[in-house]
């Protein structure tokens, strides 16, 4: 094997992740450490990474509380109904109560947050969200974080954490390659800050040739948010939780500002609104939460489902009437160019105009994610001064691992948080990982060279499959020895869209199905170690298919063991088709053992805010 | 819509190689030009379209679902703070929009150490940093343990 150089990085505090959430965590983090070695490590370049590189046209969550808008309870309750009752409340104000902190902060850092010109208040899209300019929404953000680090790792493919040699349950770095030179690193850190990005392509998106990549969610958003923390043994929560997006055909681009600010309305291939009837036959499944406002984002889903289903589809978005004001037209567009070009491109090349043409929608292909209307990810430990007692087992953010924090998609049971609220979350982890580093373990763990030396082999193992293999054909891409990190990829989408409720399985799966899931996940777990990279490049996608895997078999398994449908619209339990509160109104927490490869699930119990 | 590089503009910087958020711009070692070498983890982005000094990377609609003959073209200028858009569909009608991008000079915002270092109080209480000033009310909400409890809601 090519001797490849290692590259030592000590730090105090390691944030694995540059997107929203990793440069709120590395800016708070210096803000209370000032003498701290703060490191922010990026598979990418952090001027444009996460979801948030191509921009955002609104911030989804923001109190206003200035102005006495919103308080943070509304939230709460609003992100609670959203997700048909279960999400951590303490965790969801903990967000509420800072986030206009930190969007205060975005506008004096340059951010342009448009204004209603009568009030002179943040224009509002819908009750949550505000409406921005935010082309450079990620850049701005970037340089504070810049600003804020000791040091910034670019393209750095972070593949495993690593543990303290003494204690099995502590947290000691991570290790990964660079993916433009090839070497290997080894951060040793006190705390690690997890906040890398939820999961799109677990499931088979809707193109599958040159518009595969035009899923929903970023096609680099590789689960590492999730594999990170689960094969370090921390718990993690409602993983069964994906989410489903109607969105505008093709591009799938967003429809927030169309319903909330410009005041359009879906209907049926036949002008019919469609919504109530399929609302009066969701009370049997799932009873009086269909009366509840706004109804969740779960449920208008299955009223679209379904009419689809009935054969009254396309289902169209009305824009016609809009969009004779120019104002309004001028935001539809700007909309797209502001945060999914795509969706602009796929009108341009149809003749689409929505002064003319009211637009199709479409449910997208499931995704996991911690962020959005969907709260998958890790069981966290909950503010200190008023999380009950059992979410709280330590620092704030602090997950079942020691010194393992986390932040944005990787956080699970607070819903709603978006991209203000990731970068929220960051703040809250960075400040509490300070906490942990001068008081808790100022010693600091101890990491083993036996231990990152045998990942070191591990990691570039395809790039050897690859070398070997190919010399045993003439030439293609089809070899008995490996599998290309593609075939991986497709076979995972395949297994997960037929047997854990994808498009193709209408979001419907049983328990045989999940079972034969299970199995065959099995043995592509196998085969992954016969994964062959052809480059650096391959080797990337190689370990996001492990880190996607790894996340699809977690939520399996989670989608196994929560025996009702409690979110239709986002998936259905054939066998159990009914929302079952007297045994479900629980969170589901699962733990993986890294080294029998055993999934351990429990319940934890959901605790309100009093109203 | 996948991106694409014109021969004749591309001059190698590597620009996008360098911004690329999915890693999918890489030089072709035989032309010294950049390229797209994964179509199919493209996420329209743009960035490397933004990024290009050349002008030398355009999109092409993905071939799945998008007939040939549109175009959506961006100029993004940091140093007017604005972003141009140039859209022109199939049928050859065509929409102009500019958007402002920032409001305050590139490189200007501050390191949080540059302001005054918190107090041990400070780091003891539940308030982020430039709270609770930043939050523009008196005070941080809080809630009291006593105010949670199980059951249906």
């Amino acid at each position: 094997m090519r001797r490849r150089k290692t590259v030592l990085v000590d730090a105090d505090i390691l944030v694995v992740g540059g997107g929203m959430g990793g440069c709120g965590a590395t800016y708070e983090s210096r803000y209370w450490g000032r003498d701290l070695k703060i490191v922010c490590v990026e598979k990418a370049n952090i001027e444009r990474s996460g979801a948030v590189a191509q921009g955002l046209y609104a911030i989804n969550c923001y109190m206003g509380m200035h102005w006495n808008e919103n308080q943070p309870e509304d939230h709460v309750r609003y992100a609670r109904n959203d997700l048909m009752g279960l999400v951590r409340e303490d965790l969801g104000y903990d967000i509420a109560r800072h986030v206009d902190s930190t969007v205060h902060k975005f506008e004096e850092w340059g951010l342009p947050i448009m204004r209603d010109p009568k009030t002179g208040r943040y224009q509002r899209e819908g009750k949550w969200q505000i409406m921005i300019h935010g082309e450079s929404y990620k850049p701005i953000v970037a340089e504070a974080a810049r600003k804020a680090a000791s040091e910034i790792y670019n393209r750095i493919m972070v593949t495993h954490l690593l543990m303290d040699n003494k204690r099995a349950n502590r947290v000691a770095g991570a290790v990964g390659f660079n993916v433009r030179t090839g070497d290997f690193y080894v951060f040793r850190a006190k705390a690690v800050i997890v906040a890398a990005g939820g999961a799109s392509h677990i499931f088979k998106p809707r193109a599958v040739g040159e518009g595969m990549g035009r899923t929903w969610y970023a096609p680099w958003s590789s689960a590492s948010a999730y594999a990170l923390p689960i094969l370090a043994g921390a718990k993690m929560t409602q993983m069964e939780n994906r989410i489903v997006l109607t969105r505008f055909k093709d591009g799938y681009g967003p429809v927030g500002a169309y319903f909330l600010h410009l005041k359009t309305y879906t209907q049926n291939a036949y002008g019919q609104d469609y919504e109530p009837i399929w609302f009066e036959t969701l009370k049997e499944r799932v009873g009086d939460y269909v009366n509840r406002h706004p109804v969740p984002t779960c449920l208008r889903n299955h009223a679209l489902l379904e009419e689809v289903k009935a054969g009254r589809g396309p289902i169209r978005m009305v824009t016609k009437e809009a969009f004779q004001d120019p104002h309004k037209e001028t935001v539809g567009w700007e909309n797209f160019l502001g945060m999914t070009i795509g969706q602009a491109v796929v009108w341009a090349s149809q003749n689409i105009d929505p002064k003319e043409i009211n637009p199709e929608l479409t449910t997208s292909e499931p995704y996991v994610m911690g962020s959005h209307a969907t709260c998958s990810g890790a069981w966290a430990s909950g503010p200190e001064d008023y999380a009950p007692a059992e979410y709280q087992w330590g620092y704030n953010r602090m997950m079942t691992v020691e010194g393992l924090f986390g932040a944005g998609d990787a956080i699970g049971g607070s819903a709603h948080k978006f991209s203000s609220g990731s970068f929220t979350e960051g703040r809250i982890a960075g400040k509490a990982a300070v906490k942990y580093v001068n008081e808790a373990d100022r010693e600091g763990p101890e990491v083993s060279e036996a231990e990152y030396e045998k990942l070191k082999k591990t990691i570039y193992q395809p790039l050897e499959n690859y070398k070997i293999g190919r010399n045993e054909i003439v030439a293609g891409t089809v070899s008995p020895s490996y599998l290309l990190p593609l075939h991986g990829l497709q076979r995972l989408e395949k297994i997960m869209d037929e047997y854990v409720g994808g498009i193709g399985a209408n979001y419907t799966t049983n328990e045989p199905l999940l079972n034969r899931g299970l199995e065959l996940l099995d043995m592509l777990k196998e085969d992954l170690a016969l994964l062959g990279a052809e480059d650096l490049h391959q080797l990337q996608r190689a370990w996001e298919l492990h880190h996607r895997v790894l996340a699809s078999e977690c939520v399996t398994q989670h989608t196994l063991f929560r025996t009702e449908t409690r979110w239709p619209g986002y998936y259905y339990r054939a066998d159990h088709p009914k929302l079952d509160d007297a045994d479900w109104h629980c969170f589901t927490l699962s733990r993986y053992d890294r080294n029998s490869s055993k999934w351990a699930m429990e319940k934890a119990p959901v605790y309100h805010i009093i109203d | 819509m996948p991106t694409f590089v014109y021969m004749t503009r591309c001059d190698g910087c590597g620009h996008c190689v360098d911004i690329c958020p999915s890693d999918i711009m890489h030089i072709d070692t035989t032309y010294r030009r950049a390229f797209n070498i994964e179509p199919n983890m493209c996420w329209e982005c743009y960035s490397c379209v933004k990024a290009c000094p050349q002008f030398a990377i355009d999109c092409r609609g993905y071939a799945d679902f998008a007939p040939l003959g549109h175009s959506v073209r961006v100029r993004r200028e940091e140093d007017k703070a604005t972003i141009s858009w140039k859209i022109k569909f199939r049928d050859g009608r065509e929409k102009n929009f500019v958007s402002p991008i920032r409001t305050t000079p590139w490189d200007s915002i501050k390191s949080p150490s540059e302001y005054a270092a918190p107090s041990a109080e400070a780091m003891k209480s539940q308030e982020l940093a430039h709270e609770p000033e930043s939050l523009k009310v008196a005070a941080l909400p809080a809630l009291s343990r006593d105010r949670f409890k199980q059951g249906l809601v």
